[in-house]
């Protein structure tokens, strides 16, 4: 599945933007003219990482300031322990589109056997 | 250096501990820290924690299977530094042992304030430690009555998780205004409105004269003489900085650790982070306290460098302090220093809407900034604030 998410030129060096995927993907655009898709649900809490503050390839959550690679989706120190998802950019015609990486397995995490 | 002591293993400690290896060094680190526990989390003590929405596992600060190569004393308080020449201090042990280092690091924290009287009642708390929040958590399953004495943020969040538990909660705060300190008259009124919101009864500008019962509290006497019926109460009228053990160390001990502005103290080979130090700000011109997480988190790195390069270097200035606090459902997030403001204005939202932007500006330059549920454009000012204060530092 290829989304479409913006006009290149609409989405700014240094800005992000947040696509209302399930779960939401942020779509960032760095100082250095590459973008980058995550998940945008912080692994610690409930804040929207397209909130933070991009700093070079990595990400500050707005809240508690764990850090993510946007790259790898890595976090490099507390509150969050856990790394977000990564998903595939293509810029195409001048427009950003991401191809989500399928959702993990998540049956087994569930209490309550659905899926 | 050989040995690195830290001395205070929560959140600023362990900081310092992977900041120091990722700086490269690779001698013998020993940290010391006086709770038996592993370096555990405080925010969620007074928020999901103590709610009961999450467990004791999820609070833990070290990543799964992370090793820094320490040698870890838990339990063990430290009681003094014998200062020697600058490659060779001693810190004592409670238990008789001494670690020599060559670098220490302290990072003691801060140990909550309590009541006269308060220890010889059940049913009394303060917030600061793991076992603090196991035992509150215990007594508000009981329900009924409790008072919060203090209207600051961690009185304010517990009364917001005990509110939403289903117990009767009043706030008690003696100055007029509570967040009057942190956050200025107008802005700690704006924010206070939460508690009526959420029924919670506030009162304001008296202080407590005496908590009574025998065996448990039974209320909480008012300067004004009004008695408050309670079944719980909760101190949190503030923390005073773990210095006591630093003592005739020869260090410069005033309200803190004494720094500059890189957290060096006086003495050389030792520096000092986290809520227990009070580094030179030179935004303000002044020594200042910082209780927040995000400075315990990020300032070792700078402590560190400081303490590594052996006093030579120059480490990049830290970003100004920020903070957060959740209370009643909604997140407030404030940077900067509210202190220095001689107007406030509300950017963006409404006080009424419990949605909105402050900014702080002293002679028409932005000094700090508030958000009430307004994170995406509370992280732009902040930016906005850390860069205009490099500018101005370098
Ligand atoms: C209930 C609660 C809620 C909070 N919520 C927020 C929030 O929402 N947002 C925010 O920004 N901040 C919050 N804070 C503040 C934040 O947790 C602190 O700023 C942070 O914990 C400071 O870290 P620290 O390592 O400097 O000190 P501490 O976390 O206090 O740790 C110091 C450690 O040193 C140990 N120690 C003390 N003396 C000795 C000794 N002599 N020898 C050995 N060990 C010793 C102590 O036992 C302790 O484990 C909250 C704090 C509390 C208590
Ligand atoms: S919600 Fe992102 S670090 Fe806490």
């Amino acid at each position: 599945m290829k989304i479409p998410v913006c006009r290149l030129a609409d989405l700014p060096r240094g800005e992000a933007c947040r696509l209302d995927s399930d779960p939401p993907i942020a779509v960032f655009h760095t100082e250095a003219g590459e973008v980058y898709a995550i998940d945008d649900t912080c692994t610690h809490q409930d804040a929207s990482l397209s909130d933070g503050w991009l700093e070079g390839c990595e990400v500050e959550c707005p809240l508690h300031a764990s850090k993510f690679d946007l790259r790898s989706g890595s976090v490099d120190s507390p509150p969050a322990k856990r790394p977000v998802r990564t998903h595939q950019v293509l810029v195409e015609d001048g427009t950003v589109y991401v191809l989500p990486t399928p959702a993990p397995r998540a049956a087994v995490h569930r209490v309550d056997g659905r899926t | 250096m050989k040995t690195v002591a830290v001395v205070g293993a929560s959140l600023a400690g362990l900081s310092a501990a992977r900041s120091l290896r990722e700086q490269g060094y690779d001698g013998r680190l020993v940290l010391i820290g006086g709770e038996p526990h592993r370096p555990y989390d405080r925010p969620p003590l007074s928020k999901e924690f103590l709610a009961g929405e999450i467990d004791e596992d999820a609070l833990a600060l070290e990543a799964e299977g992370e090793d820094l190569a320490a040698v870890w004393e838990l339990g063990v308080r430290a009681i003094g530094i014998d200062t020697g020449s600058w490659a060779e201090h001693h810190v004592r042990l409670a238990d008789g042992r001494s670690v020599r280092a060559h670098g220490i690091v302290i990072a003691t924290g801060a140990a909550a304030r309590t009541l006269p009287g308060s220890e010889r009642l059940d049913g009394v708390h303060v917030l600061r430690t793991l076992d603090d929040a196991r035992a509150l958590r215990a007594d508000l399953a009981r329900g009924g009555r409790l008072v919060v004495v203090g209207g600051g943020f961690i009185g304010a969040e517990v009364a917001s998780t005990a509110r939403r538990l289903g117990l009767e909660v009043t706030v008690v705060e003696a100055a007029p205004t509570p967040l009057a300190g942190p956050l200025g008259r107008e802005m700690g009124s704006l924010v206070s409105r939460l508690h009526a919101d959420h029924g919670v009864r506030l009162l304001c500008g008296t202080g407590v004269r005496a908590l009574a019962g025998t065996g448990r509290v039974e209320a909480v006497v008012l300067d004004d003489g009004r008695r408050l019926d309670a079944d719980t109460v909760v101190v949190g009228v503030g923390a005073r900085p773990c210095t006591d053990w630093l003592a005739g160390s020869g260090l410069d001990l005033d309200d803190g650790v004494r720094c500059d502005a890189a957290g060096r103290t006086s003495i050389p080979g030792i520096v000092a982070v986290g809520d227990c130090a009070a580094w030179y700000e030179p935004a303000v011109g002044a020594h200042r306290r910082v209780e927040h997480w995000t400075g315990a988190r990020e300032r070792p790195a700078t402590a560190v460098a400081a303490l590594l390069s052996g006093g030579q270097g120059v480490p990049e200035a830290p970003r100004p302090p920020y903070f957060w606090s959740d209370q009643y459902g909604s997140r407030i997030q404030f940077a900067g220093y509210a202190a220095q403001a001689d107007s406030v204005t509300l950017e963006e939202g409404a006080a009424a809407d419990r949605s909105f932007l402050a900014v702080y500006r002293s002679a028409g330059r932005p000094v700090a900034v508030l958000g009430l549920n307004q994170t995406r454009l509370f992280t732009r000012w902040r930016r906005r604030l850390a860069t205009a204060e490099a500018r101005t530092a370098g």
